[in-house]
This record gives structure tokens, C-alpha cells and sequence, in this order.
């Protein structure tokens, strides 16, 4: 066991609350620790790149790090805008490897980006793997080749859709010694 | 255990650094970066890597220059380029100077990961088959014999069982499958490999000819025989003789043969003089020595003489994981033959070639590729290089025509490591579209497995 003891789940801005509980409570499942939620609060306006009309990911994924929002333990912060890092065109999420902190974003993980009709299950679904994901990568876990392993890299959200919301074998042993 | 690969990021930006060197952490990789082209000269100096990311624009040495300097002294590190202003120009010219590939900042996600994740698999098959050249590390001359497929491989441990003996030896297959080069091979490991390696094409000369051709002539011999001649027995003296197409010798001169395999003395045609050459003899058909024996073709006597060692070839059909090495080499071939830079292959391109049957086997491959390099744009050989080639595939067992959709799509998921994107663009539907299919049909991962 490492010094890790939960899971705090920081979201920026809106959230409806069954979004925000239910990822909570997958997320609780899944690394078998307990989670908190709270809110956090940012002027995203300082993130935000008008060239790009995206908010900076790396910037975002510092900044709350340095907030200091939890003594000890994981923290994922979550927002529901547009991120990106300098050079990809867009993330839906990021995290420090082995590190404390994660980001995830809600923006692009609904349907209605994507020409399709809106389906707020989908959406939940995909912010739970999303979220899982990556805090996986602060538990050091590393991407996943297995199709259905929550840390296989998605590009998409598609390929989010595609694999399921928990670890493989494989990436669970590996998660064990840190609170499995 | 399964290396790391490594991966060097050159960019005078920071935050362009931090970006991929957070995004290929999270993939496994290890990752060091370099501020400008002079450090990254001197990483490279230091240790090495597998990939070089560099943008071509930073002060001071450009990234093309960069390129050009690792490809001089580390030209197997894959070198891809960045580029925030793409132009044709600029690509081409990396290209031409050896990059793997460019992209455009900023990159779409899926690019990225496709093209470190390409470059990362012709990595791990150039150290396969690396590793199995060292396996047979004490094989000379045995650099056009490529393949990492296990029928490969067993041919290259029986030339090196074969080669240091004295043994007679038939190598066996059809057409174009490489039996000379295996010849070759087994004279370069031999102890005789100081000594000539002689080769006569038997299927070519007519008897008396081949009778010339093989034991001499003396001055006079016949109208035009106006010196004496060396024939290929005596040429052969303490090297080894390669006889192709041993089938097609006539029922007299099996006679001789078998006569100088037994004696290893001969006397040139018109001479009188019996001469000794200590040769080694290596044979090679696409026939079936076995049945012309049994049709009184050919005679049982030589067959057992020739037929010490057999060495048979698979044809390329049989091997066809070998095709993306053997495309590979004779691109390299024919590029520096030509005078031209290196040219990629499009992976729709080398499906092709995969799903050829290839009669003519390697000799086919070989031809296509150079001509692909001919006429192709100098850039990729694509598709569209090997017009005329037609190759009947096997038709299925009828099935439904849904069924047949589902098959096919369940293979290009499989393929494509159920990447939706890729498999989509490959079906030339939709992302949507392949995603309602899966639906339809109730395709997942796991049954694939």
C-alpha cells in the first residue's frame, strides 16, 4: 500500500449531479478506494487560446496540481470544455504518469459534437472510462494494447465506446500495490 | 522481456516538449527531449534512439539539416519530421533526404498514434529478423536470402548444416524461389568458398553445347573452336559448380556426368588429355527429380548421387510474411541502383503484394518493385504501380451476403486493433456507419480473441 489514500474528484464548472456521482461511484469501484467530490474554482478564461478557441490542457493539468486540493491521494479534475495540448488538435483528458494529478473533460464526449443524437447514458459511460483512464495514468499505468482494457488510448469516441470501464487483468495486477 | 522503445523530441518549444513527452509516457515509451538540433546531435552521440520527433524549424541547425547528419553517421534511427507550415517542398525534400515520414502541427491524435505505432512495428521486424540473422551468425554472403518465416529460417540452418560438408546437393522449387542464391550461400560458408563458384545454366545450351560448355574444348574441336577452352569442371577446380535446371540434360549427358561425378576426371571435347578437378557439385530443379526417375526420364543412378542433400524451397505463396522484408530489400535495391531516395510503400500497397499468388515468386517481387520504382512519383509506391497484375482470389464458400459483410468487417476491426477510425477509412464508410454495423451485428473485441 502506498500513501495513497482515496480519490478526489474536482469539478470546474457545471456539472449535472448524477454525472458527477456516478463517475464518482464507478471510479470508487474500479480502484476499490474511497472518492471525494468537490468543487474547484478557476478563471478558465486564463486557459482559454482564442487562436485555437480551446483551453490549454497542459496549463490546466499544472495549474491544478499546484491547488493543493487535497493533502494526500489522487486528484482528477473535471471540466466540460474544449482541451487541448500544444501539439494535438484536441485531448479528452490528461494526466501526470505516476504523478497526483489527471484531468478530464466532458466536452467532446457527447454525441451531439459529433452530429448524432444526444444520448446522456453514452455520455456518462464514456466520462466514467475517461476518468478511470486517467487516474489510472497517476497509478502509473501506462497505455493497454487489450481492446476492452479502460487504459487502452482512444483517439475517439468510438474507441472509448469500444472498450469497457474497468482493467484488465493484466493492468489491475499491476494497480494491485498501490490499493487494490 | 519486451524492450523500450525510445524516442527523441527536438522542438525549440517548451510546451510542444512537455505535450509529447506526457503523450508518449502515457503510451510506454521512453522519452527524452532536446531544446535544439546541436543537443540533440549530442544525445544521439551519447546513447541512441529509436525515433527522432523533430520540428524542422528551430534556430540555429534546422531539423532538415538535423536529418541529414543522423542519417549520415545513425542511419537506422526512423527520423519523423514536424512541420507547422507544411509545405510539399519541405516534405519532400525530408522525405528525399531520408525521413521516415511528416506531419503538420498540431496533429490529430489518431495521426500520431498510427504513425509512432507504424514506425514502432517496422522497428520491432528489422530487429526480428536481425535477431535471426545472428542466429545463423556464422552465415556469410546470405544477405539476399531474406525472410524471418520459420520455412526461411529452416532453410538458412540447413545451409549451414550443409555448407561445410562435401555433400552433393539438389535444391528444389519453382521458378524464381531463389535456389542459386541458396547455392551461392552454400558455397560462401564451404570451406572451397576461396574458390570459384561456377554456375551453368544447363536448361539453356543444347547437348553439344552443354558438353563444351561443361568439359572444354580443344583448339579445333569443331568449325569455329579456334582455342582451346577451359571447361566449367576444370574452372570449378577446388570451388563448387552449380548445374540449374539439371532436369532438362539430355540421357547422354547424364552419362557423363555421372561418370565425372564418380571419376572427377574428364577430357575436353576433341582432346585426349584426361584432366582431375576436385569440385564440389550443387543442382538445381523445379521438376520432380523423384517422378522422372520413376518415368525413366532421368537416371536413378545420378539422381542418387545428386541427391545427397535436398533443399527445397517453399514457393513465395507459401511464405508470404516474408513479402514486406523482401519488398523492403528490393526497394533499398533498386532505389540505390537507380540513383533515387528511398521510396516508402503504401500499406494498401503491400496488402496488395500479400494477396498476390506470385507464380513467378521472388523473381515476380522483384520485378514489380522495380518497375513500381520506375514508374511510381518517387515518393510511395502505391497500388496503382503494378497495373496489369491480375490475381484471382480464391472465392469463398457461399455464404449470405450479410454474413459475408460481417466477416469482412469483423477482419478489418481485427486488422486494425479495433481502431474505428482506421477500420472505417478503410471500409470507406463512416465512423458512424461501422459503429452501427458492430451494433448490427453484435461484434465485440472479445470473440475476436
Amino acid at each position: 500500500m502506498t500513501d495513497t489514500q482515496g480519490i478526489t474528484l474536482v469539478s470546474f464548472g457545471f456539472f449535472g449531479k448524477e454525472i458527477l456521482e456516478k463517475t464518482a461511484e464507478a471510479v470508487g469501484q474500479e480502484f476499490n478506494l474511497p472518492v471525494m467530490m468537490r468543487e474547484g474554482h478557476l478563471d478558465l478564461s486564463e486557459y482559454f487560446d482564442p487562436v485555437r478557441r480551446q483551453y490549454n490542457g497542459n496549463l490546466l493539468l499544472r495549474k491544478v496540481d499546484s491547488l493543493s486540493l487535497s493533502d494526500t491521494g489522487k486528484i482528477l479534475g473535471l471540466f466540460s470544455v474544449d482541451l487541448f495540448i500544444p501539439i494535438l488538435t484536441y485531448i479528452f483528458g490528461q494526466a501526470f504518469l505516476n504523478g497526483r494529478t489527471g484531468i478530464a473533460s466532458l466536452y467532446r464526449l457527447r454525441n451531439e459534437k459529433y452530429g448524432m443524437t444526444s444520448d446522456d447514458e453514452l455520455t456518462l459511460a464514456r466520462f466514467k472510462k475517461e476518468s478511470i483512464h486517467e487516474l489510472g495514468h497517476t497509478f502509473g499505468l501506462i497505455h493497454c494494447s487489450r481492446p476492452e482494457c479502460v487504459m487502452r488510448s482512444s483517439t475517439y469516441v468510438e474507441d472509448i465506446d469500444l472498450k469497457e470501464g474497468h482493467f484488465c487483468m493484466a493492468c489491475r495486477q499491476l494497480l494491485s500495490p498501490a490499493g487494490q | 522481456m519486451v524492450r523500450k522503445i525510445s524516442i527523441l523530441i527536438v522542438d525549440d518549444e517548451e510546451s510542444v516538449r512537455d505535450s509529447l513527452y506526457n503523450w508518449f509516457i502515457e503510451d510506454g515509451y521512453r522519452v527524452e527531449s532536446a531544446e535544439n538540433a546541436k543537443t540533440a546531435l549530442n544525445m544521439l552521440e551519447a546513447g541512441s534512439f529509436d525515433i527522432v520527433l523533430a520540428d524542422i524549424k528551430m534556430p540555429g541547425m534546422d531539423g532538415l539539416e538535423m536529418l541529414r547528419r543522423i542519417k549520415m553517421h545513425k542511419s537506422d534511427t526512423i527520423v519523423i519530421v514536424m512541420t507547422a507550415f507544411a509545405t510539399v517542398d519541405t516534405a519532400v525534400k525530408a522525405l528525399k533526404d531520408g525521413a521516415y515520414d511528416y506531419i503538420t502541427k498540431p496533429f490529430d491524435p489518431d495521426d500520431l498514434t498510427h504513425l509512432i505505432r507504424n514506425a514502432t512495428k517496422q522497428i520491432a521486424l528489422e530487429e526480428e529478423n536481425e535477431t535471426l540473422r545472428s542466429q545463423v551468425a556464422s552465415l556469410e554472403n546470405v544477405e539476399d536470402l531474406i525472410g524471418t518465416s520459420e520455412a526461411m529460417q529452416g532453410i538458412l540452418h540447413e545451409i549451414e548444416s550443409v555448407a561445410p560438408t562435401q555433400s552433393s546437393v539438389i535444391i528444389t522449387g519453382e521458378s524464381g524461389t531463389g535456389k542459386e542464391l541458396v547455392a551461392r550461400a552454400i558455397h560462401a560458408n564451404s570451406p572451397r568458398k576461396f574458390f570459384p563458384f561456377v554456375s551453368v545454366h544447363c536448361g539453356a545450351l543444347t547437348e553439344s553445347l552443354l558438353e563444351s560448355e561443361l568439359f572444354g574444348h580443344e583448339k579445333g574441336a569443331f568449325t569455329g573452336a579456334m582455342y582451346n577452352r577451359k571447361g566449367r569442371f576444370e574452372m570449378a577446380d577446388n570451388g563448387s559448380i552449380f548445374l540449374d535446371e539439371i532436369a532438362t540434360i539430355s540421357t547422354k549427358m547424364q552419362v557423363e556426368l555421372l561418370r565425372v561425378l564418380e571419376t572427377k576426371t574428364f577430357i575436353r571435347v576433341g582432346g585426349n588429355k584426361e584432366i582431375s578437378s576436385d569440385f564440389r557439385v550443387i543442382c538445381a530443379t523445379n521438376k520432380d527429380l523423384k517422378s522422372l526417375v520413376e518415368t525413366g526420364t532421368f537416371r536413378e543412378d545420378l539422381y542418387y548421387r545428386l541427391n545427397v542433400v535436398n533443399i527445397h524451397l517453399p514457393p513465395l505463396r507459401e511464405r508470404k510474411s516474408d513479402i514486406p522484408l523482401l519488398a523492403g530489400y528490393f526497394i533499398r535495391k533498386y532505389c540505390t541502383q537507380m540513383n533515387k531516395p528511398l521510396v516508402a510503400i503504401d500499406p494498401a500497397a503491400l496488402k496488395k503484394l500479400q494477396e498476390f499468388d506470385f507464380p513467378g515468386n521472388i523473381r515476380e517481387l522483384e520485378n514489380m518493385i522495380e518497375r513500381a520504382i520506375v514508374v511510381g512519383d518517387g515518393k510511395k509506391i502505391t497500388v496503382k504501380d503494378f497495373p496489369g497484375h491480375k490475381n484471382q482470389p480464391d472465392l469463398p464458400e457461399t455464404e449470405s451476403l450479410e454474413d459475408a459483410e460481417k466477416n469482412f468487417i469483423r477482419q478489418i476491426l481485427l486488422k486494425y486493433e479495433w481502431n474505428i477510425s482506421r477500420s472505417a477509412k478503410a471500409l470507406k464508410v463512416d465512423r458512424v456507419t461501422l459503429y452501427n454495423k458492430i451494433r448490427k451485428y453484435g461484434l465485440t473485441p472479445e470473440d475476436q480473441r
